[in-house]
């Protein structure tokens, strides 16, 4: 026989998933949040969604490039990060700031670290709350086009100041926000698309909105009509679901993930109820990403027959 | 308990399930290897030119854990040489020039067994060994002195393509029977318990017969989740019972025989011809008439699969036993092992995978895994050559099942890593242990 046999070690089929798959699962999942933030906001929510990408893609690249790295945007990763970043974003946002955004994420929070799962926090989240001390406008709501958008405030701080929300509304997302944190319906549909493919496990969103719900329920003094609305409103879903979720800034194990989730959810409601933000939930997670070694080394799955 | 064994669902492809198994015809010559068993290689007793027939012994039992080697040809001895292994070491080799008449050897007499020793007696004569891929030499495990009360007999056949157990199942359904009933008689176990993966209907139905003849023989149908067949697995998910780190299934009152082993001692206890010839599952993508054979040990494997119709393609990766944790063969002319239950030949298009990449710390690694270590964890501590952080991650506990590996989006060579990681982790055990004495 001429031609050499190939040896390695076992296993020698292995499953289709790849790290590539993953990112794409997880981009088809933002689909229907990115398309609902076009209906929503129109064409300066699909700008907002190029420029972030694209900037987050080729920052990638060209650092790669710069420090003679092995080219790794085929992983989808950096789309991922800027399509997250985006959908964090406020439509009305100067774009050369969304850039400087997708930038900071893809090469301050991750590429300096060491690239794909070696960065410490969530780099869309690490960029958003970059962007919210740096460039302060990013407070400011956006209303839906064709919403009357008088007040200029979010659903977040209409119910601090104890104003009636339409539920319905902040469902559909017809309410003031950044591009993808306003339609909790299409996020959901994302999420549990996610949960399907088995990208992520329910653990994490579970414990994250339900923790927010009860710790809510109760400052509310169990009212669930408001506790309902503080849970559909602000970055919430979002968070829940895509961010609170990256693999590489959250436990492994599902015990874990629990305790993650929960902690995520106490820290959201400590800064929506006490805190000087009117949204605690980038900070929430931004924390709990810097706490995740320590739960993960904490949390280790019981070992069979093992010493204990 | 309520430990929840993980594991993976990996596809079946079992192609020749339900085709029993068909003889090869003699080979013009066999390589009989010394080292088919764990244990110490057995020591040659022929040399070159001497006689030998099908049954004859060819190189003796070395020691407690070994197993002797007979001929599985009648012919002429070429040579006895010594040969590289698979795992790096190097153990004598028998070559024998088969006359083609496969003429029995005259000594071969039906043993006698009326004790428990006896038994025992009889099983290490025949010469197998565990011949569910690991090779264990089967004596050792009745000749324990351990309190034994349960015989689990493994016919889980969790392992992708493979089908030889099950047909075995099926056609020497008889030759289990009698080995079971002849160790009951001298164990009386409490229990007895076959275990078979749900997606082997012929063989559950089969075996399901044996306990209908006989009361005491459970068929337990378990789900076809990979890895099913595993020791520890299969103790646990048919008694319950938890067997430790570094603790063998007599520790847990436990004997596990694969369903294999155990028709081979069956037929052994009725015509006292040892082990010399083996059912072998032939598939692969790359071979044209995928089917169960019945192959002379030491047949070069390349004979086997011309005996298969060849190849449609050539072939990228040939291995011995299953796709999860069968071993790459080099060539065509390495031999049928003794625990060899499979020989596959992948085209380029069965064993291509995405790229690696940087592990994502997804952690599909970990909840994947039967026992609950963390591969990624193992990685990064082998790594840092630390072998305390090894100990506490143990790294010992792995079985090398590939549960990891398969699932890794970012396919990662965990299998390899932990591996290497438990190597180096008694490496560090036995050098702590010669500081201390």
């Amino acid at each position: 026989m001429e031609n050499k046999l190939h040896v390695s070690f076992s296993p020698h089929i292995k499953s289709s998933n790849s790290t590539m798959r993953t990112m794409l699962d997880v981009i088809i999942a933002l689909v229907p949040a990115s398309i609902a933030a076009v209906i929503l906001f129109g064409i300066p929510a699909l700008l907002v969604i190029a420029v972030c990408v694209i900037s987050a893609v080729a920052g990638e690249a060209l650092f790669n490039l710069a420090i003679k790295k092995e080219q790794t945007v085929g992983d989808l990763s950096a789309v991922v990060t800027g399509l997250i970043l985006a959908l964090n974003l406020p439509s009305n946002i100067p774009l050369w700031q969304a850039a400087v955004g997708a930038l900071f994420a893809i090469i301050i929070v991750k590429g300096i670290f060491g690239g794909l799962g070696k960065n410490i926090v969530n780099p869309a989240i690490a960029a958003r709350v970059f962007m919210l001390i740096a460039f302060g406008s990013m407070t400011a709501a956006v209303f839906p086009e064709g919403m009357d958008s008088v007040s200029g405030a979010t659903p977040l701080s209409d119910l601090a100041n104890d104003k009636a929300v339409d539920l319905m509304d902040l469902f559909l997302g017809k309410c003031g926000g950044a591009l993808g944190e306003t339609c909790a319906l299409a996020l959901l549909i994302g999420g549990i698309y996610l949960i399907v493919r088995k990208v992520i496990t329910w653990h994490i969103p579970v414990a994250f909105i339900g923790t927010t719900f009860l710790f809510t329920l109760a400052l509310e003094g169990g009212n669930v009509e408001t506790t309902l609305a503080w849970v559909l409103s602000g970055g919430l879903m979002i968070g829940a679901f895509f961010m609170a979720t990256d693999y590489v800034t959250s436990p492994s194990t599902a015990k874990g993930k629990l305790i993650f989730g929960i902690g995520a959810g106490v820290i959201t409601v400590l800064i929506r109820f006490f805190g000087g933000y009117p949204e605690g939930v980038s900070f929430a997670i931004l924390l709990m990403n810097i706490v995740n070694p320590y739960i993960d080394s904490l949390t280790p799955r019981k070992l069979f027959g093992g010493k204990k | 308990m309520a430990f929840s064994l993980k594991g993976i669902h990996v596809p079946h492809r079992k192609n020749t399930a339900d085709m029993s198994a068909i003889r090869m015809p003699a080979p013009k010559t066999v390589t009989l290897l010394t080292a088919m068993h764990i244990g110490k290689p057995a020591k040659p007793v022929v040399k070159a030119g001497d006689q030998v027939f099908v049954g004859t012994l060819i190189a003796e039992q070395d020691g407690f854990i070994s197993s002797p080697v007979y001929s599985s040809v009648s012919g002429t001895v070429k040579s006895v040489a010594d040969t590289a292994l698979s795992n790096g070491k190097t153990a004598p080799a028998i070559t024998i020039e088969s006359d083609g008449e496969m003429t029995p050897d005259e000594s071969i007499a039906v043993p006698h067994v009326n004790s428990k020793e006896d038994f025992i007696e009889a099983v290490k004569k025949s010469g197998i060994v565990g011949l569910g891929g690991a090779g264990f030499p089967t004596y050792v495990k009745f000749a324990t002195d351990k309190k034994i009360d349960t015989l689990v007999i493994n016919g889980a056949e969790c392992e992708p393509y493979i089908t030889s157990d099950s047909v075995t199942m099926v056609d020497n359904a008889d030759d289990i029977l009698l080995a079971i009933e002849t160790a009951d008689k001298y164990f009386n176990f409490d229990k007895i318990v076959i275990g078979i993966e749900k997606n082997k209907a012929s063989a559950i139905a089969k075996m399901k017969e044996l306990s209908a003849k006989n009361s005491k023989i459970q068929v337990k149908v378990l789900p076809a989740i990979y890895p099913q067949g595993g020791e520890k697995v299969l103790v646990y998910h048919t008694t319950g019972r938890t067997i430790k780190v570094g603790e063998l299934p007599a520790d847990s009152g436990c004997i596990v025989c694969n369903s294999s082993t155990m028709a081979n001692i069956g037929k052994y206890l009725q015509t006292g011809m040892p082990l010399a010839e083996k059912v072998v599952t032939v598939d692969g993508g790359a071979v044209k008439e995928p089917k169960n054979v019945i192959v002379a040990i030491g047949t070069p494997i390349g004979e086997v699969f011309d005996f298969c119709g060849g190849f449609n393609e050539e072939p990228e990766k040939v291995i011995y036993g299953g796709p999860m944790m069968g071993v790459a063969v080099p060539d065509l002319t390495v031999p049928v092992l003794k625990q060899t239950n499979a020989l596959l030949a992948f085209n380029k298009k069965e064993i291509k995978t995405a790229k690696t990449t940087a592990c994502i710390k997804c952690g599909k690694c970990t909840n994947s895994c039967p026992f609950g270590i963390n591969p990624a964890a193992i990685a990064k501590a082998y790594n840092n050559k630390d072998a305390e952080m090894l100990e506490k991650l143990g790294a010992d506990i792995c079985m090398l099942c590939g549960c990891c590996a398969f699932i890794c989006p970012a396919k990662r060579p965990l299998v390899e890593t932990n591996s290497l990681a438990k190597n180096m982790l008694m490496a560090e055990r036995a050098k702590k242990k010669e500081g201390n004495a």
